[in-house]
């Protein structure tokens, strides 16, 4: 009973909203080769600061400008896409296999392995993330690798926390004891009967914690420690656009509307998917 | 004495973990590829001359002795000397601290007015329109960070409608003396109004770039806990003594409900701290983090721990400070 | 010219289902009248309908609450609210949640008396004393500064009566008052809560499902089916005889204090067939009218 009376939240429209944005950026992203009207990387110094195609003095060939280098601002942004979605899923993925299998050992085995990971991520818990990523890149090295591991490194916790709590409070259930009883081993009872009840959980959070990767490569690319400062990140054009956003407002906003969007429909899915997997919230 | 025992405990807690952190800098910052001797000398310096200098700075000896001979040094407020700057570590990191804490305070109390209001709302119109209204903007600011926040207030506030600056802390022009590095406090006790109104045209945009998410989840905690207080009974009698709804509201709920939100709060507003790390580099305003990536892109060792440090110190003392003030204000646990 | 006089008041959940039917009540000033009912009645819903404190879903559909000659459902919120605050007091059925965990005992008992009655702290303060005094609490100027959950449940139970009879409303509305108290203590409230409405004189609207309550305290009643008033009648009458076969069966399914190990009679199913019948009928007749 979340809402006694009049208004309701829609969830369907939400999801549907966002589920839409993120189904024609994986498009985009996936077509970005073909569809691009130019080379990402292209500079035309003649072509320098060209304003949208509504504005005057526009070119039909750039609808959507070009930066101080002459280049495309569209083809970017859909190259862009294509970096930012891969390191959403790799780097989304392997946290949560990595925060989820810490999550659940610290839950479910208790004892001296839950004191080790609580108090590590009490640890990491004192650390400013984005801080303790550009710390992290500064090591690694710049390039794709050095971002995921990063965000691997510093988000963790997100999952291994949520994960441990579920898994406790299941753990306790009777279900879990009867499966026991009958001789099931326990890391045989974790994964068929504790893993099946926390996956909505886990999912949910992969949901977020994409959205939270993208946002962490563009801060990285921001700062100049992405990948590197030619490709076409989102971060980096913002980085470029916020310099020149009295003189050519559209590098900036293009690539900050696709990333705002993206990041809200990435954390809108995560909270759908939430309530819509939750039995007792639905 | 329970009180006081749990306070030990913590404070034994907070010990580790400011070891814990330490410890894992000092590790991975030392792992770099990069000398960071090399980079600051320059080109067709001498063998010698690298270690030399690696020897002054102590990152000849292993690790675990450097450590240790941090680690003493730090127990007498000695963090090191900044291999980029030049100057110590704890000079440098001071220097900045204020300017962090006034922008995260600020933040603080713009979020806790904004989210505090938004509940206030909601609460009084609940049922209605405006608390849905309320519910989708809070949904919405949650659901991106600050840095986009930031991004957007840029575009809004000081491209489309230049109402506030979007670089820096003062205006250079001003050439006022500042005597501490807590200017916005500063100006406003030696009634330089003009300084002050400067300064906070400076912050505003940086700070409520950090307010946001933090208002709205201040927002969506204290309404549901003001929900569930509305039903019960001596908010009840409190209505048939004759007060208005917004008395109610603000007398009897409020109080109440404000308990449970306060905690959550606290280790938002960390995450709030920690947010000013890119905030600051997005506005150009010249705090610790702002510091802190400048010293991570020069290597600078010395530099980097101290500030991550100090970061884990306010972290746990913000921490500690919320559950302290929890006890102050809960009256059953102040008499137990 | 009863105080209060309740005409034809109607209530619904969300404007369908009938909580009220038609439920008309006058308690003159100075009358002690019960409403009796069991859980569910709607007996507690007339209370507050006229508190104005009915559950958001429910509201008033018809009818009229004529306090001491006003009709409060004709003036603005505001004006209702200062009404009720100056006029009626309300003693919560339970006293552990019904005082401000996080306030001293003191304020929640001048809060009226100060903020909308406009007298001076200090006043209010004597008053409060006076009354603590009154309710038989010892040391009142300890328990003033004291908060709710240094005190027992009969503690904070006389404090709550104390409270309600500050201001000298002129009626009080007691939502079962005893319900959530031990038994022994009950026995001292419920003395309490008569020796003080004998003393100042002030209306009594006792809500109460408790029979054997009725008895020792009251002097009219009303008796409630399914928000249908099914006898108005005073104490003594109703228990020499009742006048309408549900009364009647009620009455004997209460255990008498007189022969406790008495047989038990729950209420018949015929009666309660004919009852609801009756209600029946109402509903098609308000239907019809509407």
């Amino acid at each position: 009973m979340r809402d006694t009376r009049g208004h309701t939240r829609k969830p369907g429209l939400r999801l549907w909203l966002s589920g839409g944005w993120i189904t024609v950026l994986v498009l985009a992203a996936l077509l970005a080769p073909w569809i691009s009207p130019h080379d990402p990387l292209a500079q035309d110094l003649f072509a320098g600061r060209m304003p949208p195609f509504w504005q005057a003095g526009a070119d039909p060939n750039y609808l959507l400008g070009t930066d101080s280098l002459g280049r495309d601002v569209l083809s970017r942004i859909l190259h862009g896409a294509r970096l930012a979605l891969t390191v959403a899923l790799i780097a989304g993925v392997l946290t949560c296999l990595i925060g989820a299998t810490l999550g659940l050992i610290a839950g479910y085995y208790g004892g001296w392995a839950d004191l080790v990971i609580s108090r590590l991520v009490d640890i990491w818990m004192a650390f400013p993330p984005v801080l303790f990523a550009i710390l992290l890149i500064a090591v690694l090295g710049t390039g794709m690798t050095s971002i995921i591991i990063a965000i691997v490194v510093i988000d963790w916790t997100r999952f291994a926390r949520v994960i441990r709590a579920e898994a406790m409070s299941q753990s306790k259930m009777d279900y879990v004891a009867s499966a026991q009883v009958v001789g099931r081993s326990r890391l045989g009872t974790a994964l068929t009967e504790i893993l099946p009840n926390v996956l909505p959980t886990i999912v949910a959070l992969l949901t977020l914690e994409m959205g939270i990767a993208v946002i962490v490569e563009a801060i990285l690319s921001f700062v100049n420690l992405s990948i590197s400062t030619d490709a076409p990140t989102w971060g980096g054009m913002i980085a470029e656009g916020r310099t020149s956003v009295h003189q050519a407002w559209w590098v900036l906003v293009f690539p900050l509307v696709a990333l705002f969007l993206t990041v809200l429909s990435f954390s809108q899915l995560g909270e759908g998917l939430k309530d819509h997997f939750d039995p007792v919230l639905r | 004495m329970q009180i006081l025992r749990r306070m030990i405990a913590r404070l034994a807690a907070t010990a580790v973990t400011l070891v814990g952190v330490a410890v894992i800098v000092f590790v991975v910052i030392r792992v770099v590829p990069g000398n960071p001797i090399a980079m600051m000398l320059p080109p067709g310096a001498t063998d010698a001359d690298i270690q030399r200098l690696q020897e002054l700075y102590g990152l000849d000896k292993s690790i675990p002795e450097q450590f240790l001979i941090w680690a003493g040094g730090v127990l007498q407020g000695d963090f090191g000397t900044s291999i980029s700057l030049r100057q110590p570590v704890s000079e440098l990191v001071l220097g900045r601290l204020p300017a962090t804490l006034e922008l995260s305070v600020m933040a603080l109390a713009i979020a806790v007015v904004l989210g505090g209001g938004m509940a206030l709302t909601a609460t009084l119109y609940r049922g209605t329109r405006v608390e849905g209204a309320i519910d989708v903007t809070g949904g919405m600011a949650l659901s991106v960070p600050d840095f986009l926040w930031g991004l957007v207030l840029i575009l809004l506030f000081g491209v489309l409608w230049p109402l506030f600056h979007i670089s820096g802390r003062i205006s250079p022009s001003l050439g006022f003396e500042f005597q501490s590095n807590f200017y916005l406090w500063e100006s406003f006790v030696r009634l330089r109004f003009d300084v002050w109104t400067d300064i906070v045209a400076h912050m505003f945009m940086p700070a409520l770039a950090l307010a946001i998410p933090l208002a709205a989840i201040i927002s969506q905690l204290l309404k549901q806990s003001l929900k569930e207080t509305m039903h019960l009974d001596y908010v009840t009698l409190a209505r048939t003594k004759g007060y208005s709804e917004t008395s109610i509201i603000t007398r009897e709920a409020l109080p109440n409900a404000i308990l449970p939100t306060l905690t959550l709060v606290g280790v938002q507003f960390t995450f709030l701290i920690g947010g000013t790390v890119i905030v600051e580099r997005l506005f150009s305003y010249e705090g610790l983090g702002n510091m802190a990536i400048d010293a991570v892109i020069n290597r600078d060792l010395p530099l980097i721990q101290g500030i991550v440090i100090l970061f884990a110190l306010i972290f746990t003392v913000v921490n500690l400070v919320v559950d302290m003030t929890y006890a102050a204000l809960n009256p059953r646990l102040r008499h137990a | 010219m009863s105080f209060l006089s309740i005409q034809d008041l109607t209530v619904r959940l969300r404007g369908k289902a009938p909580i009220l039917r038609r439920v008309s009540i006058d308690v003159a000033a100075g009358e002690v009248r019960a409403l009796v009912g069991e859980s569910g009645a709607g007996k507690s819903m007339i209370g507050k309908s006229v508190l104005g404190t009915l559950p958001q879903a429910l509201g008033i559909t018809g009818g009229r609450i004529i306090l001491d000659g006003e009709d409060l459902e004709q003036l603005s919120p505001r004006a209702r609210r200062q009404r009720i605050g100056a006029k009626v007091a309300l003693i919560p059925q339970d006293p552990l949640t019904a005082l401000n965990p996080s306030r001293r005992v003191g304020p929640q008992i001048t809060n009226r008396l100060v903020d909308i009655l406009g007298w001076s702290r200090k006043a209010a303060e004597a008053r409060a004393l006076e009354l603590l005094a009154e309710v038989h609490i010892p040391d009142p100027a300890r328990v003033m500064r004291a908060y709710p959950h240094e005190l027992s449940g009969g503690m904070r139970q006389r404090i709550l009566i104390a409270s309600a009879f500050a201001a000298e409303p002129k009626l009080i509305i007691a939502d079962e008052p005893t319900t959530a108290l031990d038994v022994t203590v009950q026995k001292q409230i419920l003395r309490l809560i008569a020796e003080m409405q004998q003393r100042h004189g002030t209306a009594l609207l006792f809500v109460t499902h408790d029979l054997g309550v009725v008895s020792k305290v009251c002097q009219t009643m009303s008796v409630l089916y399914s928000g249908m008033v099914v006898e108005d009648t005073n104490v003594r009458e109703f228990f020499a005889s009742p006048g309408h076969p549900y009364s009647a069966a009620l009455l004997a399914a209460t255990p008498k204090y007189t022969d406790p190990d008495g047989s038990l009679t729950p209420v018949p199913e015929t009666v309660i067939r004919a009852v609801e019948e009756e209600v029946a009928a109402f509903d098609r007749e308000m239907e019809g009218a509407a």
